[in-house]
């Protein structure tokens, strides 16, 4: 079976123009946030390996505010995907780290790709991808989807990661003293429910945070764990994403 | 297994029960902690040398969306793009009618050689071939040049600020002020756009902007609007002028178009909707100049070849359809004109003809079509003439009575009417409502039927035609 990759990032990054690139693909791309609503499907062949990727709906978040921003989070929780990309936009890199840190919550297998990084050298932005590797514990590609550039760096990655020759520390975001004792009673009783496959900590936070439609899917994910696979099907043929 | 399950699932309650939302400011301090994070995260990563930005950079945004300039630029650039389709469809069309003629010539000469029978030769060229031709020559100059120029403008950043632009409307209408994004992708393609919806929170709002998408043209509709407002609307103008008329008519019906959307947002959110409309903040992005020649080779194979091959594929079986019915004789006439016959009288009272109303019924499953039915529908009672340039198209118009009116109320009928077949079947998807599906397609179908009745009334009344 092939590995997954999941592309996850805010809208208008350039996560479609990466999808594109590695999958050689022509969805449709544009300057235009929320050009993604159904997720895209697409096969990745690398020297080593062969994934299939998965373009995720660009979000701003990863709670449960709208349709586009579940169907994110339930696929990184609920499939698992085994390597997920956080395509962030080099210009705004702060904000955009927003939705990497709460990746991070969920999985520690994941690539950040700092894009757009000839657009930000232009304005005079410059990102030292050492410390930012460092502080958040994974891998930081700097990348150019539009202009091809560091992919082959990418490839390797993600092949090196595959293969598990990468350990990551992913970056753990700190609450007030409160919030992170409620975590600590919370996190064995939710490990009795369901077991380790779903990141304990996280699923503590989203209850206490009082998630309603997680609740939800984690219902449905007790009584079938398939249930995801059916709930969320990738776009195909009929759809008019092409247009 | 299954007790198993619920019990987990009963103790999953307790929990969120007991746990969840005891403090109102919990998802305040998440989000603040996020941005405390991502603060000294990037303070060792990040530095910025000098301020690079440039004077377009910061200015542009000042002029393209500002209260005064804001809507004035944005009809203009509507207007310029509109006006080069026109002007720049004529020539390639004009190319390949005439090529598609002298094939047809050698096709007929083959048949008259092998001494096919005269139904094959009906079927297959009259019907499929003409048919088909038609479709690629009408439609696919005026999508080669408008298509380019439109992702040109998408790529460069510009439409988010049309939104932008819109927003402060939406939001005076009780709708939701994303639903200007979600209308501006409607102008590619509202199947689309309808799923794209799903960027907006609210339930009450999402509902608003998936019913009143349909109100703006989507690439299925744009050669039809160009089209017709080229041949129609610029009757006694001549020259640069005419176009310049034509085009500003395509900008109106968009115009007409975007009244009509706030309108209906409105008075859903007085009546079956009700309620306030949510805050958010509306994010532009970056200007980034486009990969020109990408784009513009993306947009023309990719685009137009997508409306072309959905326009085709329906259009060609719908063609040989059109021809068997036009040659299978009930009584003194044909299935075809018993059928038109039975929608002329109410197409007649709102402008149209039972031929146009035919064409819109028939093509239900993708607006590309609703023009080739129309020409099949009229090429194939009589009146058959030797067609090699965009005059002998508006010829044909003529002979079947067309007037100013006629046009008009078509291009209005296209653009306010039912969605397509692919967005129809979006709606249910996304509303899983058989009500607001119907709404959807009752809706629009009403307020199509209501104008266009009503232009045709005055219009008569005051002798206008």
């Amino acid at each position: 079976m092939a590995h997954t990759i999941a592309l996850a990032g805010n809208p208008n990054t350039g996560k479609s123009t990466l999808f594109n690139l590695l999958t050689g693909l022509k969805q449709h791309t544009g300057n235009w946030p929320g050009k993604t609503v159904l997720r895209a499907e697409g096969e990745l062949k690398t020297e080593k390996h062969v994934y299939t990727v998965i373009d995720l709906p660009g979000t701003y978040s990863l709670y449960s505010n709208s349709a586009d921003e579940e169907v994110a989070r339930d696929y990184i929780i609920f499939e698992k995907p085994d390597i997920t990309l956080v395509v962030v936009d080099a210009t705004s890199l702060e904000r955009n780290l927003n939705i990497a840190l709460q990746v991070l919550e969920m999985t520690d297998r994941a690539i950040l790709c700092v894009n757009l990084i000839d657009e930000a050298r232009k304005k005079g932005i410059h990102i030292d991808k050492e410390p930012l590797s460092k502080q958040l514990g994974i891998p930081v590609i700097l990348i150019s989807a539009r202009e091809k550039i560091g992919i082959i760096q990418l490839l390797k990655t993600i092949d090196q990661m595959t293969e598990g020759k990468i350990e990551t520390q992913p970056f753990k975001i700190k609450y007030n003293q409160t919030v992170e004792k409620k975590i600590k009673q919370l996190e064995p009783q939710i490990k009795q429910i369901i077991g380790n496959a779903l990141p304990a900590r996280w699923v503590a936070l989203r209850i206490l945070d009082g998630d309603i439609k997680l609740l939800d899917s984690l219902k449905s994910y007790l009584q079938n764990p398939d249930f995801v696979a059916e709930k969320h099907q990738p776009a195909q043929g009929g759809c008019c994403h092409g247009a | 297994m299954a007790h198993e399950a619920n019990q987990h699932m009963q103790q999953l309650d307790t929990l969120f029960k007991k746990y969840s939302a005891q403090e109102d400011d919990l998802r305040d301090h998440i989000v603040s902690s996020i941005y405390q994070s991502t603060q000294s995260i990037t303070k060792d990563s990040v530095h910025r040398s000098g301020k690079k930005t440039t004077w377009l950079d910061e200015n542009l945004d000042n002029i393209l969306t500002s209260r005064l300039y804001g809507f004035p630029i944005m009809l203009m650039l509507l207007g310029v793009v509109i006006y080069l389709t026109i002007v720049g469809a004529n020539y390639p069309g004009i190319a390949i009618t005439k090529l598609f003629a002298i094939v047809e010539d050698w096709i007929t000469t083959v048949f008259q050689w092998a001494n096919a029978p005269h139904w094959l030769y009906g079927i297959l060229v009259e019907g499929f071939y003409r048919g088909t031709s038609w479709v690629v020559s009408v439609m696919l100059p005026p999508m080669a040049i408008f298509f380019p120029m439109f992702a040109l403008l998408e790529n460069f950043g510009y439409l988010p600020r049309v939104a932008f632009n819109l927003d402060r409307i939406f939001k005076k209408s009780g709708a939701h002020g994303k639903q200007s994004l979600t209308m501006a992708m409607g102008f590619g393609c509202n199947a689309a756009a309808v799923m794209s919806s799903r960027i907006i929170e609210s339930p009450r709002e999402r509902m608003i902007a998936i019913l009143t998408n349909n109100f703006v043209p989507c690439n299925g509709r744009w050669p039809l609007l160009i089209l017709l407002a080229g041949l129609f609307m610029a009757a006694g103008f001549s020259g640069g002028m005419s176009t310049f008329v034509s085009a500003s008519v395509v900008v109106g019906i968009v115009l007409f178009g975007i009244i009509m959307t706030v309108f209906v947002s409105w008075a859903l959110s007085k009546t079956l909707l009700r309620g306030v409309p949510s805050h958010y903040t509306l994010e532009l992005p970056p200007y980034r100049k486009p990969k020109i020649w990408n784009t513009i080779v993306r947009a023309t194979l990719d685009k137009s070849w997508f409306v072309l091959k959905r326009a085709v594929i329906i259009a060609a079986p719908a063609s040989v359809i059109t021809w068997i019915l036009a040659n299978i004789f009930v009584g003194e006439q044909s299935v075809l004109q018993h059928f038109v016959g039975f929608l002329d009288p109410f197409a007649q009272m709102i402008g149209l003809d039972g031929f146009i109303l035919m064409a819109f019924i028939l093509g239900f499953p993708a607006n590309e079509i609703v023009l080739p039915i129309l020409l099949m529908g009229y090429l194939a009672t009589g009146s058959m003439i030797e067609v090699d340039n965009l005059n002998d198209l508006k010829q044909i118009f003529l002979d079947h009575g067309w007037t100013w009116l006629t046009a008009l109320n078509m291009m209005l009928f296209s653009l306010l009417h039912y969605p397509c077949g692919t967005t129809m079947l979006n709606i249910w998807k996304e509303t899983k409502s058989a009500k607001w599906t119907f709404a959807a397609f009752a809706i629009p179908t009403t307020i199509a039927i209501v104008v266009t009745f009503i232009i045709a009334q005055v219009a008569r009344g005051f002798g206008l035609v």
